[in-house]
C-alpha cells in the first residue's frame, strides 16, 4: 500500500503543469474560444502527446492509465483550461477504438478535437472548434453517438461560464454508434474522473487566490485574513478539498485497476469535488468581498468553471443519489445509474 | 393575537393585485444592470409613478399613498407575485428617502423627493471605496470647505456603485475633519454626477452586467445645501439607514415567496430529476420562505408599536440572503445538467451570490449578534 503519485505520475505532471503556466495564464482564459492564445494551448498540448494519454502504446499513445489521468486534469483544472479536453483525453479513446478506429490514430496525433454531450442537451462544452461529437452515455448506459460536425451548422448559447464556448450542432453526421455496455461505462467513468480532477485543481487555485488576497486586504487596520469568521471560511475550504483529493486519486487507482466496486468510489469523487468546489467558490467569493464580484478581477473565471462542471457528468446530488441505489436504499426519482 | 387583515388592508391589496395584473409587463425586461435594460425600467418606474404606485408609503404630495407599512408589505408581496420588474431605483427609494425624511430640511424634502418618486433623479449610493468596504469608517474621500464660493470640494474615489454609470445622483459619505476620530469627522453628501470635476466609469459585475462604477472627484463642487444631517454628523445618518438596507425596506418577504413557489414549481415540472433528497431541500427553502415571513411580520408588530428593530436587522440580513443562495442552489440542482446554460436561475443564483456580501457583510453582521443580541465581548 503506497497512496501517493508515482514518480512518472508527479513527472507527467510537471510537464503538463509548464505548458499551462506557460501557455494558460487567466488572459488566455479570457480570450476564450477561437483565440490565437487558445490555439497555441491546444498546439502546446498536443506537442505532449496528452491526446493519446490512455491509448496503448501499441496504437501509438502513451499507454498511460487512470491514475495519470486524475494527475493530468488536477493541472488542467488549476488552470482554467479552455478546450474540451475531458471529451478528447479521457472519453474519445475508449469510445473512438471501439466505433471508429481509424479516427484514433488521428486523435492520437493531436489532429482531432472531440467534443461531449453525454446528457443529449444538446450544448457541447467548448465546442465550437471540435471535429466530432460523442453523444449519449449518461450515466453510463445507453448508446453513445459519434457524430461528425465538421460540416454542421453551429450555434452558441450563453452560458453561466462565459469561456464555456457551449455549442449546438444541427446536421451532424452520424459516423457510428457504439452500444457495448463496457464501452460506454468506462467513457462515462472517464469523464466523470477527469471532471472530479479538474474540480480538484479549480479548488485549489481558487483556494490560492483567496490566500494571497486575504493576507494582503487590510479593514479595520488589520490584514482580514486575521479576522477569525474569514479564516474559518478558507480552513472549512482546506478541509472539503483535502478530503476529497484523495477519494479522486482513489478512483483514478480503482479505474486503472478494474477494481469491481468503483461505482461507489466514482460517485463520491464527483459528490465531494462538486460540493468542495462549491463551498470553496464561495468562501473565495465571500472573502474577496465586491472585488471578487466583478469580472476585472480573475476570479470569476475560476468559479464559473466550476459551477459550469458542477452540473456537468452528474451534479453532487445525483451522484449521491446514485451512491444511495447502490448502497441499496432506493430513492424515488433517480434517473438510472447502470 | 390576531393574524388577519383589516379589510382596508384586504381592498388595498386588492387594488395593488389588479392594478399590477393589468399593467406588469408581459415579456420580463432585459437586465437592470445593462444600460439599455435600464431605460426600458425607467419607463416601468415611470408608469408606477404616474398611478402613485412608486412609493406606496410616502406622503401624498411627494407622489405616495401613505400607505402603513402594513401596506407596504402587502404591495411588496403583490409586486413580486406578480413577477414585476426589479426596482433600479431602490437604492433613492429604499435607502436615500428614509434618511431624507428623517434628516433633510423641508427644502431637501420638498426638491428631492418628488424628483426622486418620478424616477427623474436616478441616486447611486456611494459608500464603498477601494480601501473602505466592511471598513466604511475607513473611507479617505474628502470634503474640504470653500468658503468663497460657500460650499466644498470633493475629492477622492468611490467604487461598487450599483447602477453608477447610469444614475444621475449620488449619495455619500466624505471626510469633512481629518483631524477628528474615524467615525466623527465624516460628512453624507448629495452629489449631481454632471458635477464638474465627478468622472464614473462603468465596469462589470460578476454576472456581465455593466452594473458597477467608480465615481471619481476632482475638487467636485457642491453647494452648503448638498449636505444632508449636518457637518462632521455624516456617520450617525448614514447608519440612520443601514438598518432599512439589511432589513425591510429592501428585502421584503415577498421576494422569497415568490421564489419558493418558483421552486416549488420547478421541482413539479422536473419530477424526474426530482430525488427525495432534492425535494427535502424545496420543501427546507419553502418553510424557511415561509419564516421569513412570520419573522417578518412580527418585527413589523415591533416597529409599529415602538420598538425599532435595531441590530435585529442583522438577523434578516443574514436570513434573508442565505436562504436566496439555498433557493437557488436547489433549483440549480434540479436542472441537472441545463444549470450550464444561462437562464433565470442561474443569472438569479449569481446575483444571490452577492446578497452576503453588500448592505455589510455577512460576517459582519455575525459580529453584530454575537456582540449586541448576545452580548459576547467585541475584540
Ligand atoms: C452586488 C454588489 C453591489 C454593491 N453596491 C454598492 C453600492 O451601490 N454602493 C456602495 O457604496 N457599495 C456597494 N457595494 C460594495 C459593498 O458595500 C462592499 O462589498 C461591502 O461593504 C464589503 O466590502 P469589501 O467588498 O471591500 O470587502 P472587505 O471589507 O475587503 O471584506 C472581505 C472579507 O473580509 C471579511 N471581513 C472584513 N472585516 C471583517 C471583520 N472585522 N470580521 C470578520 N470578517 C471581516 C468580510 O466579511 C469579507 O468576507 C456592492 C457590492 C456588491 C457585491
Amino acid at each position: 500500500m503506497r497512496f501517493a503519485p508515482s514518480d512518472e505520475q508527479r513527472e507527467l505532471e510537471a510537464v503538463v503543469r509548464q505548458v499551462l503556466t506557460d501557455r494558460c495564464p487567466p488572459g488566455t482564459v479570457r480570450a476564450g474560444a477561437g483565440s490565437a492564445q487558445v490555439a497555441a494551448l491546444a498546439e502546446s498540448l498536443a506537442g505532449l502527446g496528452v491526446a493519446g494519454l490512455l491509448v496503448a502504446e501499441s496504437d501509438g499513445g502513451l499507454g498511460l492509465d487512470e491514475n495519470h489521468l486524475v494527475s493530468v486534469f488536477e493541472q488542467i483544472g488549476y488552470a482554467a483550461a479552455p478546450l474540451p479536453l475531458t471529451a478528447t483525453l479521457a472519453v474519445a479513446p475508449a469510445v473512438l477504438s471501439s466505433g471508429a478506429p481509424d479516427l484514433l490514430v488521428k486523435l492520437v496525433e493531436g489532429g482531432l478535437t472531440v467534443g461531449a454531450d453525454p446528457a443529449v442537451t444538446g450544448h457541447v462544452a467548448f465546442g465550437s472548434g471540435v471535429d466530432l461529437v460523442l453523444r449519449g452515455g449518461f450515466g453510463g448506459t445507453g448508446p453513445i453517438e459519434i457524430l461528425d460536425v465538421s460540416d454542421a451548422a453551429a450555434s452558441t448559447s450563453p452560458s453561466v461560464d462565459v469561456a464555456l464556448d457551449l455549442t449546438g450542432y444541427a446536421d451532424a453526421r452520424l459516423v457510428a454508434t457504439v452500444d457495448d455496455p463496457q464501452v460506454v461505462r468506462l467513457a462515462w467513468e472517464r469523464g466523470v474522473l477527469a471532471t472530479s480532477a479538474e474540480l480538484i485543481g479549480l479548488s485549489r487555485r481558487m483556494l490560492e487566490l483567496t490566500v494571497e488576497h486575504v493576507r494582503a486586504r487590510e479593514q479595520f487596520g488589520a490584514p482580514i485574513g486575521s479576522f477569525q469568521a474569514v479564516k474559518h471560511h478558507l480552513a472549512t475550504a482546506l478541509l472539503h478539498l483535502e478530503f476529497a483529493a484523495p477519494v479522486v486519486a482513489a478512483a483514478g487507482f480503482e479505474l486503472a485497476a478494474g477494481v469491481p466496486g468503483r461505482l461507489r468510489s466514482l460517485a463520491t469523487a464527483k459528490a465531494l469535488t462538486s460540493e468542495a468546489a462549491h463551498v470553496v467558490g464561495r468562501a473565495a467569493l465571500q472573502c474577496h468581498g465586491a472585488i471578487g464580484y466583478t469580472t476585472e478581477y480573475d476570479l470569476h473565471l475560476f468559479l464559473k468553471r466550476s459551477w459550469a462542471l458542477e452540473s456537468s457528468w452528474g451534479s453532487a446530488a445525483w451522484h449521491r443519489a446514485v451512491l444511495l441505489e447502490d448502497l441499496g436504499v432506493g430513492l424515488t426519482g433517480v434517473r438510472p445509474a447502470s | 393575537m390576531d393574524l388577519t387583515w383589516a379589510a382596508q388592508d384586504e381592498q388595498f391589496r386588492a387594488e395593488a393585485r389588479d392594478w399590477l395584473a393589468a399593467n406588469v409587463p408581459r415579456q420580463p425586461l432585459p437586465s437592470g444592470d445593462t444600460a439599455a435594460g435600464f431605460a426600458a425600467h425607467l419607463e416601468w418606474e415611470r408608469a408606477l409613478h404616474a398611478d402613485r404606485w412608486s412609493v406606496v408609503s410616502w406622503p401624498e404630495e411627494y407622489g405616495g399613498r401613505a400607505a402603513s407599512i402594513w401596506q407596504w408589505l402587502i404591495f411588496e408581496e403583490e409586486y413580486y407575485r406578480a413577477g414585476a420588474p426589479q426596482r433600479v431605483t431602490q437604492n433613492g427609494i429604499f435607502l436615500l428617502a428614509p434618511t431624507i425624511f428623517e434628516f433633510g430640511t423641508k427644502q431637501q424634502q420638498d426638491e428631492l423627493l418628488p424628483r426622486m418618486a418620478a424616477a427623474q433623479d436616478l441616486w447611486a449610493q456611494g459608500w464603498s471605496e477601494p480601501g473602505a468596504g466592511s471598513d466604511l469608517a475607513g473611507i479617505s474621500s474628502r470634503a474640504v470647505r470653500d468658503e468663497q464660493a460657500g460650499g466644498w470640494r470633493l475629492s477622492g474615489q468611490k467604487t461598487w456603485s450599483t447602477r453608477g454609470a447610469f444614475c444621475t445622483h449620488l449619495f455619500g459619505l466624505f471626510r469633512t475633519d481629518p483631524q477628528a476620530q474615524r467615525h466623527r469627522g465624516l460628512t453624507y453628501f448629495l452629489v449631481p454626477l454632471d458635477a464638474p470635476g465627478v468622472t464614473v466609469r462603468g465596469f462589470d459585475r460578476l454576472d456581465g452586467d455593466e452594473g458597477f462604477a467608480d465615481v471619481f472627484f476632482e475638487d467636485a463642487f457642491v453647494p452648503d445645501s448638498a449636505v444632508l444631517g449636518g457637518v462632521d454628523q455624516g456617520w450617525s445618518v448614514a447608519m440612520s439607514t443601514t438598518g432599512s438596507e439589511r432589513g425591510l425596506t429592501l428585502r421584503s418577504p415577498g421576494r422569497f415567496l415568490k421564489a419558493a413557489a418558483a421552486l416549488v414549481a420547478l421541482a413539479g415540472e422536473r419530477g424526474e430529476a426530482a430525488t427525495d433528497l432534492l425535494r427535502d431541500r424545496v420543501a427546507r427553502s419553502w418553510m424557511q420562505a415561509h419564516a421569513y415571513q412570520q419573522f417578518t411580520l412580527a418585527q413589523v408588530t415591533d416597529i409599529v408599536e415602538g420598538r425599532p428593530a435595531g441590530a435585529r436587522s442583522s438577523l434578516n440580513k443574514v436570513f434573508w440572503s442565505e436562504l436566496d443562495i439555498a433557493l437557488h442552489e436547489t433549483a440549480l440542482e434540479l436542472l441537472g445538467p441545463d444549470a450550464l446554460v444561462d437562464g433565470p436561475w442561474t443569472r438569479g443564483y449569481q446575483f444571490s451570490l452577492s446578497g452576503p456580501i453588500y448592505a455589510g457583510t455577512n460576517e459582519i453582521q455575525r459580529n453584530i449578534i454575537a456582540e449586541r443580541l448576545l452580548g459576547l465581548a467585541r475584540r
